[in-house]
């Protein structure tokens, strides 16, 4: 059976490359695409975590669902948001969007 | 006869009646006159009932009462460990003047209803503090004037009913403090009654000034109860009279002009009595007194508040005769009250004024009796003179409401209805009131064997002339055969001969509730005497026993003895009464006119000046030191200079305040100061928020990491 230290360094590095996409992206669609990677790798913390402790417990994966259920409302409200942005300035460049800026 | 617990209770309730119906007249009634006057009267009644069982049906018919008395007494003022005691005594000095109160006040209550013209109109144009002027009614056709109702009869009832309970509150007092409770509640219902008139202004400063001048003595009588209190440390007149207090008190100087406590006390009270009664040097205030209504000068001034006066120092008399020198007082000032009064009363023309000097003379007598020890005849005069003097006030209230009748008839308002000038030939106008007149008259002058004032004055002489009092015996004499004079001079110009003007011609007989208290009263003035004919009184002697001797001397601890018979102060009597009367009768026959009046002499009509040397020594200079001193000085100078040197002083220091503390420190500084660096940190910092969340993700990975390595580090996760 794998380690369950390869899940965690699996899990981190997909943690890192979604931080890296979120910080260095100008793409509004591309930070979502970042913030879903951080989700997903913290899911993969929770199943490893779930596999390696008391199976009969399934709060990690209750947990897991929950998160997946978060990410897709998250990913639908943030996606329409950004068609919307879209639609009236005619760019999805984060750093445009500074109408609220003193 | 009585059970002795009843007559216990009912003592307590004597003063209650009178003070009931002040309050309901004043509350509810004041608006209804016959409610107002019924319930003051029925009032007077239940008292005079209670006060007639506890006397007549009681105390009256217990054989050495004095040593016996009815005395009950609750705990009142918590003092510390003990109690302040209050209560009622009824010995045989306080079952005697409750006696002459009772009856005296219920003829007063009755005799004010006739007295303000109950039942008659309305007047056509009376007003609230002014007398009645009389309302024109029409009869048959024709207008005639008629005495019309004062204005506020209720309130007369009311302010009599509270003097009533003052009165009996008084007198049933077994302590000086509810005495003294009851005093001052006469002095109120003085002025008020005095002031009754308010809106005459001779009536308001008579109050005022009667108010005024009795407070200097009540304010002494305070003292002398203070210092009693602190000396015995009991105010209740059965504990002071015991052997061993009267003997601290008697032996405990004062440190005052060498008195002993008791004198020092004695005098205090005496000066109490002064005030109250009238005497010289305060007897100022009651001839002025007259301007209130008639039964007010009979009730307050004549039989009850003035003989109060005289009843305090006979209550005292053991405290007061511990010591010779306040005795020698005390009877130097009642000598002379009695003959100086008796001399300004002789050139007194006003009806009522002629009374009020000869009841100052009148209670100099019974001051100068106690004075010399003749407790028994003080006592004897006190009671004769309230009955008698209460008639003669009566009766001329009586007379001015005839002459009142005669000036509405003729509607001459210049003739003074109180003149006796403008009388004369009243006798067949007005026959009762001459008559009872008459019998209070010569009760007054002491006529020979008939009448009360005989026997109680010739006791008083009896009394001076046994124990060698020569000097008081003979200024006595002198002043009866005064008060004899100007009484016949009274009664001459005032019912004899023709009448003098239109108006007496047309005076009239008095309603039968002014009547009737006159001729009830008149029977007491003549029948009093009888209970106290001397035991060796030829021929009428022990005919009927000395039962007042008896009777009164029981309030003392030692009896006082019965001074030896002497023909010398009898022929005196007999004298100056009928030579008094005799005299005034002839000199005063022919008179019409204040010139053919011999006796006018300015001196005398000016009572001696004592109003105008009163006026210069105390009355202007107070004004004066008002004026000039107190409102000039201190008011305007002193109290206003500090005030309006607070204003601007307060001024300044809010100025400085203001510009040196609070706009630089608090508003510059604080206030802007706070502001300002809100302002330019805020400008400052604006710089890192640039709105873009990944700078603020990158700044927050970058702290994040770098607070991981120094946990890292220092191993302190």
């Amino acid at each position: 059976m794998v380690p369950l230290s390869w899940y965690l360094i699996f899990s981190a590095a997909l943690f890192s490359i979604g931080l890296f996409g979120v910080l260095s992206r100008r793409n509004a669609v591309a930070i979502l695409l970042g913030i879903e990677l951080m989700l997903n790798s913290v899911n993969v913390n929770l199943a490893a975590f779930w596999r390696y402790g008391d199976v009969m417990d399934i709060a990690g994966q209750v947990f897991a669902i929950i998160v997946f259920a978060v990410a897709a409302a998250e990913v639908s409200v943030g996606l329409a948001l950004v068609i919307s942005v879209y639609r009236r300035r005619n760019t999805v460049i984060a750093d445009d969007l500074n109408m609220l800026k003193w | 006869m009585i059970h002795e617990e009843t007559a216990k209770l009912l003592t307590w309730l004597i003063p209650l009646p009178p003070v009931l119906a002040f309050a309901l007249i004043l509350l509810f009634t004041n608006r209804n006159k016959w409610l107002s006057h019924t319930l003051a009267i029925g009032a007077a009644l239940l008292s005079w009932l209670t006060s007639m069982l506890v006397t007549v049906f009681f105390a009256f018919r217990i054989e050495h009462f004095g040593d016996h008395p009815i005395e009950d007494s609750i705990n009142w003022l918590p003092l510390g460990d003990s109690w302040f005691r209050v209560g009622v005594l009824i010995d045989p000095l306080s079952a005697l003047v409750l006696f002459f109160v009772a009856w005296t006040v219920l003829a007063i209550f009755v005799y004010s209803v006739g007295y303000h013209n109950y039942g008659q109109p309305e007047g056509d144009h009376d007003h609230k503090g002014l007398p009645p002027h009389g309302a024109t009614v029409e009869e048959h056709g024709h207008k005639h004037v008629v005495p019309s109702v004062e204005p506020m009869y209720a309130r007369f009832f009311a302010f009599i009913g509270l003097f009533a309970f003052g009165m009996f509150t008084l007198v049933v007092s077994d302590n000086l403090l509810t005495l003294f409770v009851g005093w001052e509640i006469m002095g109120l219902c003085s002025y008020l009654l005095i002031g009754f008139w308010y809106a005459k202004p001779s009536a308001r400063d008579a109050a005022v000034k009667a108010f005024m001048t009795t407070r200097v003595g009540d304010v002494f009588m305070l003292l002398g109860i203070a210092y009693l209190y602190s000396v015995t440390s009991t105010l209740s007149f059965r504990t002071i009279f015991t052997e061993s207090v009267l003997h601290t008190l008697a032996t405990v100087p004062s440190g005052f002009l060498g008195f002993s406590a008791a004198g020092l006390i004695g005098l205090l009270l005496f000066i109490g009595t002064v005030g109250k009664s009238a005497q010289f040097p305060l007897h100022v205030w009651l001839p002025d007194a007259m301007e209130g209504p008639t039964p007010v000068s009979a009730m307050i001034h004549a039989a009850t508040m003035v003989s109060a006066g005289v009843y305090a120092v006979i209550r005292m008399f053991p405290l007061i005769s511990l010591d010779e020198k306040t005795m020698t007082i005390v009877a130097f000032i009642g000598a002379f009250t009695a003959i100086f009064a008796a001399t300004i009363a002789v050139a007194q023309n006003d009806i009522k004024r002629v009374l009020a000097y000869s009841t100052i003379s009148q209670l100099g007598f019974m001051i100068a009796a106690l004075g010399i020890h003749a407790y028994i005849a003080a006592v004897f005069h006190l009671i004769t003179h309230a009955f008698f003097k209460a008639l003669l006030f009566l009766g001329s209230g009586s007379v001015i409401h005839g002459m009142e009748h005669g000036v509405l008839h003729t509607g001459n308002h210049n003739v003074d209805p109180q003149d006796m000038f403008n009388m004369g030939g009243l006798k067949n106008k007005m026959p009762i009131t001459f008559w009872t007149f008459l019998i209070g008259g010569f009760a007054l002058s002491g006529f020979p064997l008939v009448t009360a004032g005989f026997w109680s004055k010739d006791e008083i002489f009896a009394d001076a002339f046994g124990n060698g009092h020569w000097t008081v015996f003979i200024t006595l004499a002198v002043a009866a055969f005064l008060t004899a004079f100007y009484t016949m001079r009274q009664i001459t110009l005032t019912f004899l001969g023709e009448p003098r003007t239109k108006e007496a011609e047309h005076a009239q007989e008095t309603p039968w509730t002014m009547t009737l208290p006159l001729v009830i009263l008149s029977i007491f003035a003549i029948g009093y005497g009888w209970v106290g004919i001397p035991e060796h009184f030829p021929v009428l002697g022990g005919l009927v026993p000395n039962w007042l001797h008896e009777f009164v001397g029981g309030t003392l601890v030692e009896h006082p003895e019965v001074v030896e018979f002497s023909w010398t102060p009898l022929l005196t009597s007999f004298v100056v009464a009928l030579g008094g009367l005799a005299l005034g009768y002839f000199m005063y026959r022919d008179v019409n006119l204040p010139a053919e009046d011999k006796l006018q002499i300015g001196f005398l009509k000016n009572k001696y000046y004592f109003d105008e040397i009163y006026d210069t020594i105390f009355v202007k200079p107070a004004f004066w030191f008002a004026e000039k001193f107190v409102y000039q000085f201190l008011d305007k100078g002193v109290i206003d200079g500090i005030l309006h040197l607070f204003g601007p002083a307060t001024n300044e220091i809010g100025a400085g305040i203001r510009n040196y503390f609070d706009l630089p420190i608090i508003n510059r500084f604080i206030g802007d100061g706070s502001a300002d660096a809100t302002y330019w940190f805020g400008g400052k910092l604006r710089a890192i928020q640039t709105g873009r969340i990944q700078q603020y993700l990158m700044l927050t990975l970058i702290i994040f990491i770098a607070i991981g390595i120094v946990l890292y580090f220092f191993k302190l996760a």
